[in-house]
């Protein structure tokens, strides 16, 4: 575990570099100038992008020597997109899933 | 900030309130399951205040990134912040200090709000979209207390509160996919990791992943913008 300055030093950081992302355009654009392309290209593809690699990154955990090790997280997964292609209920779909997850790795697959 | 301006504002952050203390609280329970109880759930939201980067934060936290990766994951998550940004551009111009909170707490929803929601009649703009984006603070800020102290008071078993982080990833995805012009960019980003996982292993996949991404996007930026562009096209009449 980090200790408590580093936990710290952790925080600010994140905290710095998601006010910059939020200000950067008002910093470098309010006068009027147009954004180079390249930002509004990497604005448009880069998001899904990288949601695409944090949820490989979530599942890094499966492995597939026991049921255990893999079938909550897929029958979880389905169920979020399955609830959410139904329902489109954001809160829904997240807790549905969560849920779901939670019994089967606690009760089912222990 | 007066009452009718606070009562205009809580109106339409209504739908917010709901999403921001249920995603707060699962952001609480997954700190305090990670170990880090109430204090740093609200240093956490209060300071960084965004969704998805905090829930990658926990994560972070957990296993103990280095600062450059936790910098530079931070700005790749917020990277869709800077579009956000552009559109604003007009709306807070003449904010004075205020303006500097608005950048600050510039969330998903609350870009959402303020793209849409209009003041009624004898509310000054300006006030109307500071007390929006307050409100939505607080909701965040209460969710995730509430949800850290719920989890270290119940004592009820929170092994798999994790994967709301995975629901969440997984609902934005569902989100993107049925929007996106091109699929080509979220399916290079998924094989793109799976391929750092399995050539550097779980421990360090995240920043070659991001490398990879990012060349890759650069090399097809041709064909995508070419396809966006005759897809706009084709859209008008």
């Amino acid at each position: 575990m980090l200790t408590t300055a580093q936990t710290v030093a952790s925080i600010a950081v994140m905290a710095a570099v998601t006010f910059l992302t939020r200000a950067l355009p008002f910093l470098l654009f309010d006068r009027g100038e147009h954004p180079p392309r390249v930002v509004l290209y990497l604005g448009k593809v880069l998001p899904p992008a990288i949601i695409a690699m944090l949820i490989v990154y979530c599942l890094r955990g499966i492995t597939f020597t026991a049921p255990a090790g893999w079938v909550p997280s897929l029958l979880a997964g389905v169920t979020a997109v399955v609830l959410h292609l139904w329902k489109g209920n954001d809160l829904l779909s997240i807790f549905g899933a969560t849920v779901f997850y939670m019994v089967l790795v606690q009760a089912v697959f222990a | 900030m007066n009452r009718k301006t606070l009562a205009a504002a809580f109106h339409v952050t209504i739908p917010v309130l709901m999403g921001y203390l249920a995603i707060g609280m699962a952001f609480g329970l997954m700190l305090q399951s990670a170990g880090y109880g109430v204090g740093w759930a609200f240093l956490m939201s209060l300071t960084i205040y965004a969704g998805s980067g905090q829930y990658l934060g926990v994560s972070l936290l957990a296993t103990g990134a280095p600062l450059t990766q936790v910098a530079f994951l931070t700005l790749m998550i917020n990277f869709r912040h800077l579009v956000y940004g552009l559109s604003m551009l007009e709306k807070f111009r003449g904010m004075g200090a205020r303006k500097l909170y608005m950048m600050f707490s510039l969330t998903d929803e609350t870009y959402a709000l303020l793209s849409s929601a209009q003041p009624p009649q004898g509310v000054e703009e300006h006030a109307f979209y500071f007390t929006v984006a307050l409100l939505d603070h607080s909701y965040w800020i209460a969710g995730s207390v509430v949800g850290s102290l719920a989890g270290a008071a119940l004592g009820f078993d929170t092994t798999g509160v994790d994967f709301a982080m995975t629901a969440l990833f997984l609902v934005i995805a569902v989100g993107q996919w049925k929007a996106a012009g091109s699929r080509l960019p979220a399916l290079l980003g998924g094989v793109a990791t799976l391929l750092s996982l399995w050539v550097v292993g779980a421990e360090d996949m995240l920043l070659p992943a991001l490398g990879l991404i990012i060349i890759a996007l650069a090399a097809l930026r041709p064909r995508l913008e070419q396809r966006e562009e005759k897809e706009h096209q084709e859209v008008l009449p």
